[in-house]
């Protein structure tokens, strides 16, 4: 099960999770990953038809050049050698006229099998990262928690390029290669054995060095890769924390961090440099080898009579046609260990199972009373971690039009509460129900409908402020949304900005301040007028007067739905039907406001520490704005 | 609540939203559009980056003209085989013989070349690489931070990485761009010496291609860059998504998300496969030529063989050379490509080292020695744009060993004024002084030993806890850290994680909460050991318990240095030894905080108006507050 659901050992690490050191570069499972891809081509089946077939065309044209070379060659030769003038003449006329055919048809060919050949590339491309964007929105905020999003990023990114490359830089290539190699081989051998062979000799040195070269330079690609990231990674930092460098003046602790990194890196890449070089020049040398060997025995022979200059002049100028793609044949080999390596990548993500997801047969959430029930819920982040649960026998009730506040230390597990609701995790025992309904038990989209969680940490999308308060219901009319900005006390702030709601914010827009970014976050949840609205620390930035006066303008939503409040501050909840105080995963206290005060536990202690009385004046100055019964109302 | 979706129209499947997009819509490709493919500056500041490698370089040209020449030779090679030893006047194969071991020479001389000229380059762009990209960095360590405040951390990394990798491409392939350039140079002369006329005739294709390709550039290169751009729209949506993907599943944004990234996804295939029409379209054109040229050397050549005008090798040669001569004019067009993108990006890479250092050492810079830390501003104004000051002739001095509140309204200059002590920025006038020396006449370095700086927000670093306590004081040891630990109440938390203080920290410390982090960054300070600690205080989202540890933490802090403390809490702002109020740019008032009180100016009523933080509190209260004391006082 764990297996099957968790996330892979190699993706739980924060970067590099597919250090070459982990990865065999001899790997077993890179043909199954090819396979895949290879059948994705099949789903188009015309164009991987045309490709394949102009690819042969283009090939047999390319073929036929160096024979109307050899022609040609001996016919002008052939007039020396006593034949008649006006024959030579006409036959080169014909010869030119073939050479000219022959290489424009190539021209043509090869270009309808390259534009099939990439088109295929670019639609499994499309249909790939479809299915990642479809995938990635469907995992679980488990999977998220321990894949770092730089990762995913690349393999979206780098490893779809990589897959997307295989069908024309390596398929196709592959039937090129296979058919100028092979009919060439033909033909060259019939014509004369010898130098057939003598012709064709570098073609197997040079298969081999490459799968060689392919097999250090996939593996050192990895290494390469895991090296930069931590590369980037320590220039992000720096950068992102420039203040602190400054600061501590540790510009020559980070120099050093800079150049430790990309010395490592540095090295890498000359050992790549240097094996990539080694390969390609030896690759070449062998070709001209070959060549020496052909010019040498094949002038033997012209010389004892037993070939023509011509056909001395085909072998060579076959040579010159097969030194390009066997000089590819490292780009093949390459693409072909690209294609298993990212291919590997790609498609692990694509296998996961989300954690959470719709039961077969699970049924809409219709909400009837909205009465949101815990039974005994326990909670652990890992399977294995029985011993460890982040919750333990948590139970309560809320009906519509109560407030339910949860407090208690950092980590005791009340942000945990409020993402158990909305199932971003399921409970690991006991049960959560809403109307009586097991919330694992209905559709994850009508449940998620039902409840609105407004996050700890709001995260803005690149968009004006009106998508971004429109996020959850894009069609959602304007007055609607002009009451979700005013309830948030968002307007007022707005309204200053020169484009208003048009404004664009998130990572390429304005920067809001936390405060601003939490009423947006607030806005865009209320506009949903979610059964079940939970607020997940979700203030902690918002002065308390502002509070108190979003607070006041949704008093009449809440009167119809439950409120979970979750807060440091009492004053945000001080005013609920019931008060949980969570410590390490357990309720420790609950009840009323008034009745933990007057049960002196935990709770008094916090509301002592937080509200302390200014001492001669009688003014109260840390967080105590919301108990003043005046303010905001 | 059956009126929960009586508000929401239901959508018309495949209907886009119309307040949703994914992802920024925004493009940054114009100037590559527009851009020159040769900037002589660009060249220049690149050459000095040679310049260490100016003997290689050298030898790595001598290779590339060798190899050159290799390449040019074998088909002459051919054609003196052919010519003397294969149909001279006597058939000679002790001629051939030697011609052979020519040529043996000639491939063993092209070895060594290619070897030379791939490794030297390589491995010279690799370091040219690290230095452009290590300069660049650098020069960010000192840059002001009114720079890096206004400049986003991820337009930076795009140029130290993006940037810098197309100005690897452009080095690995310029210098074979040089090659091909003589190898073309090469083959012409070559032609024209063989046969001038037929030379001549030969070469008339050439300024067919030149016309195609001119008209074809300009309408291939934008299908080229539309492509890039879809691709990296659709990728900064994908980007986008993920991380925000909490907030995608909690609104249920999934199916409007799929639908709006499957509209960008289209544009990116269509962009693709258009601009992969372009590419292919110039390949049976360029066949199309090359055949026309063997068809001219076959006609009008072996007509002049027929006449004895010319020898049968000089024509096998002539179609040796035709074969080849297409491939350095498809390499160097396409290399006007990388240049014009190579000049893009060198340009934003030099501007990142031509941003001015505002803030920088003097020559005869002292290094500040004492240990006793005091600070005195003298009438210092100082803004972040021209004509709007942010402090106005600030005026104070904070004695050895003591602490000072500064608090004030947002935007009053607190925070400038702490900036100012570490000389982040550089004053308009006035002095400010640190242990008696102005900060302007010594050495940064000296001065970031002398004062240690709390951030507002704590940045850590990817690393252990240790290695974060510790930072940049690589000589502290484990007890020194632990000591430091301990004196601000974080050792009790760090034994409690995983692997104490061996815990790998996340991205930015994610896994420890707020108040945890901040007691890191308070330990780091201790390590640092400075006798001035200037501190901006948290606002109000730390949470209660962490608040308790952390004014204990402030207290062991401050103990026995001077400090200098922007406050937001009564506790903070009472355990000073004096309080400064600053408003708009001016102290307004200063004292102890019963001074203050007594004294019933703007202090006094702020802090009656009952806020979290003097940052909370509305303009038009602050107003109001401040006349009211203007009419106190």
């Amino acid at each position: 099960m764990a297996a099957r659901y968790g996330v892979p050992d190699r993706l739980r690490r924060g970067l590099g999770p597919f250090a070459a050191t982990d990865d065999d570069p001899r790997g077993g499972v890179e043909f199954t990953v090819l396979l895949r891809i290879a059948r994705l081509t099949l789903r188009y089946p015309w164009q991987v038809l045309i490709a394949v077939g102009t690819t042969v065309i283009a090939a047999f044209f390319q073929l036929m050049i160096p024979q109307f070379l050899g022609d040609a060659v001996d016919h002008a030769h052939g007039f020396l050698a006593g034949g008649a003038e006006a024959d030579a003449r006409a036959a080169l006329l014909t010869a030119a006229g073939f050479l000219l055919g022959a290489s424009a048809l190539r021209g043509l060919f090869t270009m309808l099998h390259n534009y099939f050949g990439d088109s295929v590339g670019h639609c499994i491309a499309n249909r790939l990262r479809m299915d990642f964007y479809r995938q990635l929105q469907r995992l679980s905020f488990s999977f998220f928690d321990r894949v770092h999003t730089g990762e995913l990023i690349a393999r979206g990114m780098l490893d779809l390029e990589g897959v997307r490359m295989f069908f024309n830089t390596a398929l196709v290539r592959l039937v090129l290669l296979a058919t100028l190699i092979g009919t060439g081989s033909y033909l060259l051998i019939s014509a004369d054995l010898v130098l057939g062979l003598l012709s064709l000799s570098f073609v197997p040195f040079v298969a081999w060095r490459s799968s060689v070269a392919r097999l250090k330079l996939r593996w050192m690609w990895l290494l390469l890769q895991d090296r930069m990231a931590m590369l980037t990674q320590v220039m992000e930092e720096n950068l992102g924390g420039i203040r602190v460098v400054r600061a501590f003046a540790a510009q020559p602790h980070e120099m050093r961090k800079f150049d430790e990194s990309s010395l490592k890196a540095l090295a890498l890449a000359y050992d790549r440099v240097g094996i990539r070089v080694r390969n390609t020049t030896v690759m070449t040398f062998a070709y001209f080898v070959a060549m020496g060997l052909v010019l040498w025995v094949g002038g033997l022979r012209v010389i004892g009579g037993e070939i023509t200059v011509g056909t001395l002049a085909e072998f060579l100028a076959f040579m010159t046609i097969l030194q390009m793609p066997v000089r590819q044949l490292g780009m093949m080999v390459n693409a072909f260990a690209r294609a298993s390596i990212c291919g590997g990548r790609f498609f692990e993500v694509l296998d996961l199972e989300p954690r959470v997801r719709d039961r077969p047969g699970a049924e809409e959430l219709v909400i009837r009373n909205g009465v949101l029930r815990f039974e005994d819920v326990d909670f652990a982040f890992t399977e294995d971690d029985g011993a460890h649960k982040a919750l333990s026998g948590i139970s309560f009730e809320a009906r519509p039009g109560q407030t339910i506040g949860i407090v208690g230390p950092p980590g005791s597990g009340k942000s945990t509460i409020a993402h158990l609701i909305p199932r971003f995790y399921d409970v690991t025992g006991g049960r959560i129900t809403i109307d009586g309904h097991d919330i694992r038990a209905v559709t994850l989209a009508s449940l998620r409908r039902a409840v609105g969680v407004v996050q700890q940490d709001s995260f803005l999308f690149t968009a004006s402020i009106e998508n971004n308060v429109a996020y959850g219901d894009p069609w959602a009319v304007d007055e609607r949304i002009a009451r979700a900005n005013r309830d948030a006390q968002l307007h007022e702030y707005v309204g200053r900005l020169p484009m208003g709601y048009q404004t664009l914010v998130g990572e390429r827009g304005v920067s809001l301040s936390g405060g601003q970014r939490q009423r947006l976050s607030i806005a865009r949840s209320i506009m949903l007028e979610p059964a079940i609205l939970v607020f997940d620390d979700s203030t902690a930035a918002i002065d308390a007067a502002t509070e108190q006066r979003i607070r006041a303008s949704i008093k009449d939503l809440a009167a119809k739905r439950v409120t979970i409040v979750i807060s440091h501050r009492l004053s945000s909840l001080m005013h609920a039907d019931e008060i949980l105080f969570i410590e390490e995963g357990r309720i420790v206290e609950r009840g009323r406001h008034d009745e933990l005060i007057a049960a002196g536990g935990r709770y008094k202690d916090l509301y002592d520490l937080q509200i302390l009385p200014g001492e001669d004046t009688g003014i109260r100055f840390a967080d105590a704005g919301g108990d003043k019964p005046t303010e905001g109302a | 609540m059956a009126s929960l979706d009586a508000t929401k129209t239901a959508p018309a499947p495949g209907e886009r939203p119309p307040r949703a997009v994914v992802g920024s819509q925004i493009s940054h490709f114009e100037e590559e559009m527009f851009g020159r493919a040769f900037d002589g500056r660009v060249i220049r500041r690149f050459l000095t980056f040679l310049r260490p490698h100016r003997a290689a370089m050298a030898v790595a040209i001598a290779c590339v003209l060798v190899f050159t020449a290799t390449q040019v030779s074998i088909p002459l090679l051919i054609r003196s085989a052919i010519d003397h030893a294969l149909l001279g006047e006597s058939q000679d194969s002790a001629l051939l013989h030697v011609l052979a071991l020519g040529f043996a020479a000639v491939i063993a001389v092209n070895y060594a070349a290619n070897f030379g000229q791939e490794m030297i380059v390589g491995r010279i762009a690799e370091r040219v690489l690290i230095a452009l990209r290590r300069g660049m960095f650098e020069h960010l360590q000192h840059v002001s931070l009114s720079f890096m405040d206004r400049t986003e951390v991820g337009r930076l990394m795009s140029r130290l990485q993006g940037d810098v990798n197309a100005m690897q491409e452009f080095l690995e392939t310029s210098v074979f761009a040089i090659g091909d350039f003589v190898l073309l140079v090469g083959i012409v002369v070559v032609l024209l010496i063989l046969d001038f006329d037929l030379g001549l005739l030969t070469l008339s294709v050439v300024p067919v291609l030149l016309v195609v390709r001119i008209v074809w550039l300009p309408r291939a290169r934008e299908a080229f860059l539309r492509a890039r751009e879809t691709n990296s729209i659709a990728n900064g949506a994908l980007a986008e998504s993920i991380h925000g993907v909490r907030t995608v599943q909690g609104m249920i944004r999934e199916r409007v998300n799929y639908d709006l990234y499957d509209d960008l996804a289209g544009n990116n295939l269509r962009a693709h496969l258009r601009a992969t029409k372009f590419a292919q379209v110039m390949v049976p054109i360029v066949d199309l030529l090359t055949g026309s040229a063997m068809a001219i050397v076959v006609v009008v050549g072996g007509a002049m063989v027929l006449d004895d005008a010319l020898d049968l090798g000089v024509m096998v040669a002539f179609l040796f050379y035709v074969q080849r001569f297409f491939d350095p004019i498809r390499s160097l067009t396409m290399q006007y490509r990388v240049m014009q993108r190579a000049m893009a990006s060198g340009h934003r890479a030099f501007e990142v080292m031509d941003v001015p250092l505002e803030v920088d050492d003097k020559p005869d810079a002292v290094s500040l020695e004492t240990r006793e830390g005091s600070i005195e501003f003298r009438d210092v104004t100082f803004g972040y744009v021209p004509g709007q000051p942010v402090l106005k002739n600030v005026s104070f001095r904070v004695a050895p060993g003591e602490t000072v509140a500064l608090v004030g309204p947002t935007g009053s200059g607190k925070t400038s004024t702490i900036s100012l002590v570490h000389r982040f920025y550089e004053i308009w006038d006035g002095q400010v002084i640190v242990s008696g020396h102005d900060v302007r006449d010594v050495t940064q370095a000296s001065l970031g030993h002398m004062v240690s700086m709390v951030l507002q927000e704590p940045f850590l670093f990817t690393g252990t806890v240790f290695e974060n306590i510790r930072y940049s004081t690589t000589q502290a040891t484990r007890e020194d850290v632990e000591r430091a630990a301990r004196a601000v109440g974080a050792h009790d938390f760090i034994v409690k994680l995983a692997d104490g203080y061996e815990t790998e920290l996340d991205q930015r410390g994610g896994n420890l909460s707020l108040g945890q982090r901040q007691l890191v960054s308070f330990a780091r300070a201790i390590v640092a050991d400075a006798p001035i600690l200037v501190l901006d205080e948290a606002t109000a989202n730390i949470d209660s318990y962490s608040e308790m540890l952390i004014q204990n933490a402030l207290a062991t802090l401050l103990k026995g240095r001077t400090g200098m403390v922007i406050a937001h809490r009564l506790a903070t702002v009472r355990n000073a030894d004096r309080i400064i109020v600053l408003q708009d740019g001016e102290i307004i008032e200063t004292g102890t905080h019963t001074e203050l009180l007594a004294r019933g100016g703007l202090y006094a009523h702020l802090y009656s108006l009952n806020y979290a933080s003097f940052d909370d509190i509305p303009d038009a209260l602050i107003r109001k507050a401040a006349s009211q004391a203007a009419i106190a006082t």
